[in-house]
């Protein structure tokens, strides 16, 4: 483990440079991102993950943020393992109606003020499962949404620069 | 006891006209019957339990001569012998098949919901299609009975970036006396929006049953269509397909590995695997257009020919791997610490291993030889040389090596398939055969083997299309490997399992 440690500190790291956050992102945020509220959670954003139906495809993109590329902890990110704790719901999938109620009551145990980003196409308007008897259809339908990440899934890059501009939002 | 072999029981019903490439045959109860004995009694295996509105399939394997068919019982009063009633691995799969269908077996032990929480717009969504009838009583947890027990509910929303399902401890102190899990959290509906949809479109809703076995089904998708239509596809498709199918598992493996060592605090490995992981999906996304290949086999073919300079990315990410992965499974080896938390945790009896045909590395691990690219040997696995790693010791730690093991053999493959890729077309037109049709496939994804089961209208549209993901046959029998753990080696146990929610949900 020594020689593994050691390694690294001679390497050069993998991270790659931070990219410039979404224009796309920037204005669906900036009508909505109370200044208050910005200035209460400075750039440091704890981020609460809920899958509310998805195929688990958005989950793996997700998980890819924390590894040595993207290193979102760098911009003040991390995930927590409660919505008590959490400022930002990242949340994937089409909200089954199975989880619906589940999703409310995350949403609910959130304390203000708090960001919900909807992640993937399905997020958005249910995706490929749109009309399903057991799909609800867009997180939207169910808790205020302050930004949308589309794709499917959203690459780890889209990922972070839908994330940056909500730090970069004044 | 039974003596019959598959294909004799099996002659006493009426086979199917145009179901490929398999058998499927219409049975009595009679037959019906003989059949739940053979399983029961382990000379068959389960593969697959699913219905229509007034037709209930079994799909079958005999392990001695490699036969598998599917057998069709009408059931013209909405009843069918429980199969579950001497075969437990079954009881999931009827619980659904009343759910969505509305069809009861007859004589079930267990007749609780399983996928159906009451909130549905509708009762039985592939057969009657009924108003739902409120209110719904809660949903009754098996009893727990002892002194000093208490209950840790978990979830639907897990503490990490994982995917909904609820899990019930009951423990004693720190040993867990039983686990129940309660799933269907995350079930979108999937077989009734594949109704009538498109190849197309049901192509990419086969892709998404389970993100992480995206290549697996939409290989296993692809195949049973082009079993159907008898549809021959170029021989460099085959092989591309073998090629994305080895990088899905390849990632999901080292994922795996580092993943599982986390859940054991020890985040060195975690780190180290991601990266590797992450080189093999840039390496995907620089050779076929997505990180995790979606949408990239299609039924005919694959969408994308390797571009020039793939076979390069590919041979640096192999070269790449091999000299970084040995030496994290020395460290993992080495550390033992790390060993104390994975050895001895989390054991499946191989007898259950056998009992519920599980797949897999869970089922691997624990001594089940079955591989669909092995043992069913479909193109282009038929041509290439590899091992199908086997270990006896079924814990976690089993479970650890045996994807380590399998790296290896993906790696070899890798090469393999750059070294002999055929030239040519990489798709083909499919058949119009202007009638109904009905086509299978199994295929092994990384998580072990998917079974699809198709039937297409004359127009080419689905009529109907059921995909088994193998977390059917491993969900349950984590029940058992946690049982005797201590609750704090849960997250290990569940990691080494890997089990898909959404792919069970469906």
């Amino acid at each position: 483990m020594r020689k593994f440690l050691l390694q690294n500190l001679w390497r050069p790291p993998l991270t790659v440079p931070a990219p410039a956050p979404s224009g796309q992102a920037l204005a669906e945020l900036g009508a909505k991102v109370d200044q208050a509220a910005r200035q209460r959670l400075g750039r440091s954003l704890a981020i609460r993950e809920v899958d509310a139906g998805s195929c688990n495809g958005c989950e793996l993109e997700i998980h890819a943020l924390n590894n040595a590329f993207y290193d979102l902890e760098r911009f003040g990110f991390h995930f927590v393992a409660s919505p008590r704790h959490a400022d930002v719901l990242l949340v994937t999938g089409p909200v089954t109606v199975n989880m619906r109620e589940a999703l409310e009551r995350t949403y609910a145990a959130t304390p203000d003020p708090k960001w919900v980003v909807a992640v993937g196409d399905c997020g958005r308007d249910g995706g490929v499962f749109a009309g399903s008897y057991a799909c609800v259809g867009g997180v939207a339908e169910v808790i205020p949404v302050d930004l949308h990440i589309p794709g499917c899934p959203p690459a780890p890059m889209q990922l972070l620069e839908g994330l940056l501009a909500l730090l970069q939002v004044n | 006891m039974n003596t019959q072999s598959l294909q004799a029981v099996l002659d006493a019903g009426h086979p199917v006209a145009d179901h490929r490439p398999w058998p499927r045959v219409v049975v009595t109860p009679g037959i019906w019957n003989t059949l739940i004995e053979g399983l029961a009694s382990n000379i068959w295996t389960l593969l697959g339990l699913w219905s229509e509105a007034e037709i209930v399939h079994l799909a079958v394997r005999e392990e001695a001569s490699g036969m598998l068919s599917v057998a069709s019982l009408p059931c013209p009063d909405g009843c069918f012998p429980s199969v579950g009633r001497r075969h437990p691995p079954a009881q999931r799969l009827e619980r659904t098949i009343t759910d969505l269908t509305g069809l009861h077996p007859v004589g079930a032990p267990d007749v609780r919901p399983w996928l159906d929480h009451g909130r549905w717009p509708v009762r039985h969504p592939l057969g009657a299609a009924t108003a739902p009838v409120p209110p719904v009583p809660p949903y009754p947890f098996l009893p727990v009975e002892g002194e000093s027990l208490h209950q840790i509910p978990v979830g639907p929303v897990h503490a990490g970036i994982i995917e909904p399902g609820h899990f019930r401890f009951t423990a004693n102190g720190e040993a867990v006396a039983r686990l129940e899990q309660r799933l269907g959290y995350v079930h979108k509906g999937i077989e009734s929006l594949l109704k009538g949809a498109s190849l197309e479109h049901a192509a990419r809703l086969a892709g998404r049953v389970s993100g992480d076995s995206t290549v697996a089904y939409a290989l296993a998708f692809a195949r049973a269509v082009e079993a159907a239509t008898e549809t021959e596809i170029p021989a460099r498709a085959h092989w591309l397909r073998a090629l994305m199918a080895e990088l899905e598992r390849l990632a999901h493996h080292c994922g795996d590995i580092g993943a599982i060592c986390n859940d054991a605090a020890f985040a060195l490995m975690l780190a180290h695997c991601a990266v590797l992981r992450e080189q093999i999906l840039r390496a995907s996304a620089a050779c076929f257009g997505h990180r995790l290949l979606m949408d990239s086999v299609i039924p005919g073919g694959v969408a994308t020919d390797l571009p020039a300079d793939g076979p390069d990315i590919l041979r640096s990410l192999v070269t790449g791997i091999r000299r970084q992965f040995p030496s994290l499974v020395t460290l993992y080896d080495n550390t033992a610490s790390l060993q104390d938390r994975t050895v001895k945790t989390g054991f499946v009896k191989p007898a259950l291993i056998r009992q519920f045909g599980c797949g897999g590395y869970v089922g691997r691990a624990g001594g089940r030889a079955f591989d669909a690219r092995r043992t069913l040997g479909y193109p282009p696995y038929d041509a290439l040389k590899f091992e199908v790693p086997l270990r006896t010791d079924s814990d976690v730690n089993g479970r650890v090596w045996l994807r380590i093991c399998e790296v290896e053999q993906s790696l070899a493959l890798i090469e393999q398939i750059l070294q002999k890729l055929p030239s040519g077309p990489v798709s083909v037109a499919l058949n119009t055969l202007g009638r109904p049709c009905e086509g299978m496939a199994l295929i092994e994804g990384f998580r072990g083997d998917i079974l699809v089961w198709l039937r297409l209208n004359g127009d080419g549209t689905v009529a109907r299309c059921h995909p088994r993901d193998p977390s059917w046959f491993q969900w349950p029998l984590l029940e058992a490997a946690i049982e005797g753990n201590i609750v704090a080696d849960f997250p290990l146990c569940n990691k080494s399992f890997n089990g898909s929610y959404s792919g069970h949900d469906l």
